[in-house]
């Protein structure tokens, strides 16, 4: 019997992955190994769900056997991967050993935790996943306040989500101003105004420092000791990639399970990618990065060895109260920021001494229309 | 005149309205919109939009 591609994973980095292969080659065996229940679902409505209404299960869009049906791959759920033996081509599983031809790890992230003291510290959620998701929406039922931690890309999109939905939210973050290093200041002013305007209330330069039951909610005291009060607690502080099992195998892991442009790992017929790979120092726990990376593997274990490339990857934030795209200029980048006022929004350019442009921030619905014309002439992150 | 969603990000193609940033004029029918055409927000196939109920 020949042993089959397994896939760990079942997010939107696994599925793609197995999509993108079976338009490729039809007849390879897949296995997709999944600690959940694998059904496939949206994941960037987890964070601008709410206020349309969606319920968990309308953000599924295929069923796990209907997935399984639809690419003809084996998807084995509830099963967690507990460690890879390299040497002998096997995975060892909550359901016995499984050898593989080649194994992909697409195995995600799981949310950065923030220490909190008080009793409630522990009943402080997350939402990273579709189960997540559900219990966020089990526990908002009734619930007029929210208290969130994290004013950066997700945070900024849950508190926008809420407001919509007219529940109240403030919002917690250390830095100075909301999406963090993604915005200028000009450019992040006309964002926070923006969200301020339809209800949001801010809270820079402090922490969520304790969380307290209060009858059937929480009393929230911030690092500069204001005290206010929330039904719920939320935090999205960022995303650890999850690296444990490649670790422990002893693959080469850095922030992420570090791949090269292949996705390949440390360990031969291995390969990562999703919100656990580190490609070549790139981090980018974003959608499209996720396209270019299952396109490329896909050939790749197809056959034809296939360079992943990143062209410019502009990101869309979610806030329908100040639509907004960003294109950060890749680290390290020498330049400046320059920043003009639109009629709703700010247009911030980043280019180098010679005018180059390197990335951008569009803020307003005026300003996101310009997307495509300004990613066109941010040079590709790792070129074809 | 038709409406198609990505399954990822919820993206809608309104033929209508068509993609002009992208090189698609208003008006274009999805099934000229090219095989290599993207979803604008999050880059997925035109293979792997769905329709939407109109």
């Amino acid at each position: 019997m020949i042993a089959p591609i397994v896939i760990v994973g079942s997010g939107l980095a696994g599925v793609t992955l197995a999509r993108e292969l079976r338009k490729l080659d039809t007849a390879v065996p897949v296995v997709l190994i999944a600690a959940d229940t694998a059904d496939f679902y949206s994941k960037p409505m987890l964070s601008n769900g709410l206020a349309s209404g969606k319920t968990p299960a309308q953000l599924v869009s295929a069923p796990r056997e209907a997935l399984a049906a639809q690419l003809g791959i084996e998807i084995r759920a509830g099963v967690t991967v507990d460690a890879i033996v390299p040497t002998a081509r096997r995975i060892e599983t909550s359901a016995g050993p499984v050898s593989y031809a080649q194994l992909v790890l697409a195995l995600g992230a799981q949310p950065i935790r923030l220490p909190i003291d008080g009793d409630g510290a522990g009943e402080v959620l997350s939402v990273n996943t579709l189960a997540d998701y559900a219990r966020w929406r089990d526990r908002l039922l009734g619930a007029r306040h929210v208290a969130l931690l994290g004013a950066g890309l997700i945070g900024c999109e849950f508190a926008n989500d809420l407001s919509a939905a007219g529940i109240g939210v403030d919002v917690y973050d250390i830095a100075p101003q909301p999406l963090g290093r993604l915005l200028p200041p000009g450019a992040a002013a006309a964002f926070r105004t923006a969200l301020e305007g339809a209800g949001i209330a801010f809270h820079f330069g402090v922490g969520i420092a304790r969380v307290e039951r209060m009858g059937q909610g929480y009393r929230i005291t911030d690092s500069s000791g204001s005290v206010r009060k929330a039904d719920l607690v939320l935090s999205a502080v960022g995303l650890r990639p999850k690296t444990a099992l490649a670790q422990g195998a002893g693959l080469r892991v850095g922030r992420g399970i570090g791949v090269d442009r292949l996705l390949a790992t440390s360990a031969a017929d291995i390969y990562a990618l999703g919100d656990c790979a580190e490609v070549e120092g790139h981090l980018l726990p974003f959608v499209m990065p996720i396209m270019q990376q299952a396109r490329a593997l896909a050939k790749t274990l197809a056959g034809t060895p296939t360079a992943v490339h990143y062209p410019a990857m502009p990101v869309v934030v979610k806030t329908p109260a100040c639509p907004t795209v960003v294109c950060p200029p890749p680290p390290g980048s020498v330049g400046e920021w320059r920043e003009e006022a639109c009629i709703d929004g700010v247009r911030a350019i980043f280019a180098d001494r010679t005018g180059k442009t390197l990335g951008f921030a569009l803020v307003g619905a005026i300003a996101a229309k310009e997307r495509q014309t300004w990613a066109r002439q941010v040079p590709p992150l790792l070129a074809a | 005149m038709k409406t198609w969603k990505c399954i990822v990000c919820g993206y809608t193609y309104d033929e209508a309205a068509g993609d002009p940033e992208h090189g698609i004029a208003p008006g274009t029918p999805w099934a000229v919109v090219p095989d290599d055409w993207a979803c604008p927000d999050c880059g997925v196939a035109k293979g792997d939009f769905e329709m939407v109920e109109i």
